[in-house]
């Protein structure tokens, strides 16, 4: 057996095998239901219905969707670049603690939003541009420094919790100080359970598909990860492309933390994010990097997360199921991406 | 003749032809080699000796022609075939695991690695070793060993499977000289015992010490093929490059101003790669300046510091008589240097963005975006105009430049460079691998900038090309750079022996 690259994919190709992945997963899934003791159909059933069945859960859907959208533009924008940020999770908490920092009563004025916003973009963007600069200066992997962020912001957010940042009426819970209203994102329609931070999420990811396909440095951006080489010799400052590649993520994964404070929590808790950072891994490469798909596929994974919710309190089959079909997802889908380039032939 | 000459033939190559599209990568190449012979096998790069060799270990399926080991025709299309006959090779780049041991690494492949009990194989490697004068201890990792060590345990590891008969790939590309002198006095050794070998280089100093016989290739066809001991360097390096003139010639011009000079430019050696030494050179307006030159010898770097990716570590870059303070291909690009690439599938292009992309790549900034917004409308009238003028066989500009011919991308790349006017044109082997009516017409463009009164700096292999185009020719040799000689002043035997860098003695005043 060995392998053989394909030339010019055919468009069957192309999106026949990301489709048969899903229906791959699809199948696991109720492989996995079966195991778990219920009906594979059923179980199914109860996953759509928990997620889109009902007004409430559709709505829940999209709130757990708004950190995905985000942090999977964040990789979406980084892997394009081949600027390999497995640290969105440490973004986003870094956009998180600005939120509480500039939303607990330091400002009251009504600009508190949009500073709060551009604080946190800020500090996401800084907390990538160490692992960035060590990069393109030292040849530092920036998996490995990205990676470990995460826990080192971890560790400074259950500092904060336990320290400077601890809600006096907390009872001792490790949650801050919640935000002041002014500081709070207002609701798309009154009564309606879903904040502002989802139509943020939706401009975010316009914003940057036409950073993508109409700027010079969405061009600039493409080019350096496709042929680093080729950049060089064409004359673009490739490192510096690459900085601005991770300002731009580093600050969409931080808008991730900071909507969830400010629209849907009101405070910073060491729970805020279930792993949003590396979901939007799977979100971004299940988009195949497209920002525009990145919303599907993120609505798409919060509605399994959702609908798992649901289906186990129905019929006990574990929520578990859903972290395991993410990451059956993401195998049969980097599968499908490998094979739409290549080719195993015998002999 | 050889002493070989009336020995058993090991290994017969008849008439192997192979076609990539319209490039005729082997064309009717035949070799004999018999046992106990040194056969070199000459080429420059691109000349189909990487294609010839892939077909010999059935890589590649010949369009026609067969190979005969010992007699018997080898089943086409088969790698295991070429092992199993008794065919070892020792490619360039090593496939060893830094991991496992010597011992392991012999017997990957070979034998199950789960049967601890190889006191056989122990022996049998301690006695190769001892034979053939490859000291290396079974038991160290791979990934501490020198990498003149690692290629002793590529060598060993062909001698396990019985391999009568060695290929070996650009072995001393990697080696030091001490490294290289013992691996010859282990082939020495190996051919002693009755072993015969296939020595691929294109270092002719080499080919003289250690080889019988030369094939040398050019061009996909078998071009000559001389003994050793009746021919020498100069003669090798006018077969490799060409001594006889068949391309389109450029008339004489006479020469404008200096546009571009480099004043005693040094780069410090990269590994087995020299660097300059102390190199000056003038290009000047409506002259092409050919510099010739076995490859390997410092080209590389000459081309990178034109170009704007390296910038000198001692000497000056001066631009129409004023010395240059910053120095990138953007900064290049700015001041009218126009590149055309060694390497066109990794530097000259990206292999998955459109022709519009690709044409734009140089220009985006400058010329199709205005305030950081691309003018996409523009740039695809900028790739057609290219793809019309260059005469770009191609669907259409959205097409992606990776299923493009070798021509028809050179094309898009000398369309893109020459579209902003250039006063210096930088042209790295700008006809390697392309078909005769490319060649034709990438090298027709280049006298017509030259006519328009560009500098052209033209690097080729080709002594052919070199001959033909250049107004003043400059030999490279081990990082040296000859005086100009103008056109016409010096024949192919001249050169050969400045590309073997045996006049630089009386005249090397850097």
């Amino acid at each position: 057996m060995r392998l053989e690259t394909i030339a010019n994919p055919s468009a069957a190709r192309r999106l026949g095998l990301p489709a048969l992945a899903l229906a791959a997963t699809l199948a696991v899934a109720m492989a996995l239901a079966l195991v778990g003791g219920a009906n594979p159909f059923a179980v199914l059933g109860q996953i759509a219905t928990g997620a889109l069945g009902s007004k409430l859960a559709v709505l829940e859907t999209l709130n757990r969707a708004t950190p995905l959208i985000f942090t999977g533009l964040a990789v979406a924008v980084a892997f394009r670049a081949k600027l390999w940020n497995i640290g969105a999770e440490a973004q986003l908490y870094a956009g998180a603690i600005l939120a509480v920092v500039l939303g607990t009563g330091a400002l009251a004025s009504p600009l508190v939003l949009p500073l709060s916003a551009l604080a946190a973009m800020l500090a996401g963007a800084a907390l990538l541009l160490g692992p960035v600069l060590l990069k393109t200066r030292l040849g530092v992997d920036e998996v490995v420094t990205t990676l470990l962020l995460n826990f080192i912001m971890l560790l400074l957010v259950s500092y904060l919790l336990e320290g400077p940042m601890k809600d006096p009426m907390g009872m001792g819970w490790p949650k801050s100080t919640p935000l002041i209203p002014e500081a709070r994102l207002p609701r798309i329609v009154e009564g309606l359970r879903l904040h502002w931070g989802f139509a943020l999420a939706i401009i975010a990811a316009v914003v940057v598909w036409v950073i993508q396909t109409r700027t010079t440095l969405g061009f600039e951006i493409r080019a350096v990860g496709q042929n680093p080489e080729a950049a060089r010799f064409a004359g673009m400052p490739v490192n510096a492309v690459l900085v601005k590649t991770a300002l731009l993520s580093g600050g969409l994964a931080a808008l991730a933390g900071w909507s969830e404070v400010a629209g849907l929590k009101g405070h910073l808790s060491l729970d805020l994010s279930p792993g949003f950072g590396y979901t939007g891994i799977i979100v971004a490469m299940l988009a195949l990097l497209h920002p525009l798909g990145v919303v599907v596929t993120a609505i798409f994974v919060a509605g399994i997360f959702v609908g798992s919710d649901a289906m186990s309190r129905a019929a006990g089959v574990p929520t578990y199921i859903a972290d395991m079909l993410m990451a059956v997802a993401l195998l049969f889908m980097v599968l499908a991406i490998l094979l739409t380039r290549v080719r195993v032939v015998r002999g | 003749m050889s002493q070989n000459a009336g020995a058993e033939v090991v290994l017969r190559l008849d008439r192997i032809t192979k076609s990539f599209g319209a490039l005729r990568a082997n064309d009717a190449v035949s070799l004999t080699l018999r046992r106990g012979e040194v056969v070199a096998l000459l080429g420059e790069n691109g000349a189909g000796k990487t294609t010839l060799m892939n077909i010999l270990f059935g890589h590649y399926v010949a369009d026609e022609g067969v190979v005969e080991v010992f007699g018997a025709p080898l089943p086409p299309g088969n790698p295991r075939a070429a092992l199993a006959a008794g065919v070892g090779m020792v490619h360039q780049h090593f496939t060893l695991a830094g991991n496992l041991t010597v011992l392991d690494n012999i017997r990957l492949g070979t034998e199950s690695l789960w049967s601890r009990w190889h006191a056989g194989a122990r022996e049998k490697v301690q006695r190769l070793s001892r034979d053939f004068g490859l000291a290396v201890h079974p038991d160290a990792k791979v990934g501490r060993l020198s990498v003149g060590e690692r290629q002793r345990v590529e060598i060993l590891k062909a001698l396990y499977r019985d391999a009568r008969v060695l290929i070996l790939d650009e072995p001393t590309a990697v080696l030091t000289p001490q490294e290289s002198e013992a691996l010859f006095a282990t082939l020495r050794k190996a051919t002693a015992l009755g072993l015969s070998i296939i020595f691929i280089s294109h270092k002719l100093h080499e080919v003289m010490a250690i080889a019988d016989r030369c094939v040398v290739l050019r061009h996909g066809r078998v071009v000559g093929e001389v003994d050793t001991h009746a021919t020498d360097k100069a003669a090798l390096a006018a077969l490799m490059v060409g001594g006889e003139l068949s391309l389109p010639r450029a008339e004489a011009r006479a020469p404008g101003p200096v546009l571009m000079q480099l004043d005693a430019v040094s780069t410090p050696d990269r590994g087995a790669a020299p660097g300059l030494k102390a190199v000056r050179l003038s290009l000047r307006a409506g002259q092409i300046t050919g510099l010739a030159g076995v490859s390997g010898n410092g080209q590389a770097a000459l081309a990178e510091i034109v170009a704007g990716l390296a910038l000198p570590g001692s000497g000056a870059i001066s631009l129409r008589g004023s010395p240059v303070a910053r120095w990138s291909p953007g900064e290049a690009l700015a001041r009218g240097v126009a590149r055309i690439p060694e390497d066109r599938h990794h530097q000259g292009s990206i292999a998955d963005f459109d022709l519009t992309e690709n044409a734009v790549l140089e220009g985006y900034k400058t010329r199709f975006s205005r305030r950081g917004w691309m003018n996409w409308r523009a740039a695809r009238g900028f790739a057609e105009g290219i793809i019309r003028d260059y005469d770009v066989r191609c669907p259409g500009p959205e097409t992606r430049i990776r299923l493009l011919s070798g021509g028809n991308m050179q094309k898009l790349i000398l369309g893109r460079a020459m579209a902003p006017g250039p006063e210096i044109i930088l042209a790295n082997q700008p006809v390697r691998g392309l078909d005769v009516g490319a060649i034709a017409y990438v090298q027709g463009q280049l006298i017509a900038a030259r006519d328009r009164g560009a500098a052209v700096l033209l690097i080729s292999e080709d002594l052919d090309e070199i001959m033909g185009l250049s107004d003043v020719i400059h030999v490279m040799s081990q990082g040296r750079l000859s005086p100009g000689f103008a056109r016409g002043t010096m024949t192919a035997a001249e050169l050969g022996l400045w590309m073997a860098g045996q006049k630089f003695g009386d005249s090397d005043a850097a």
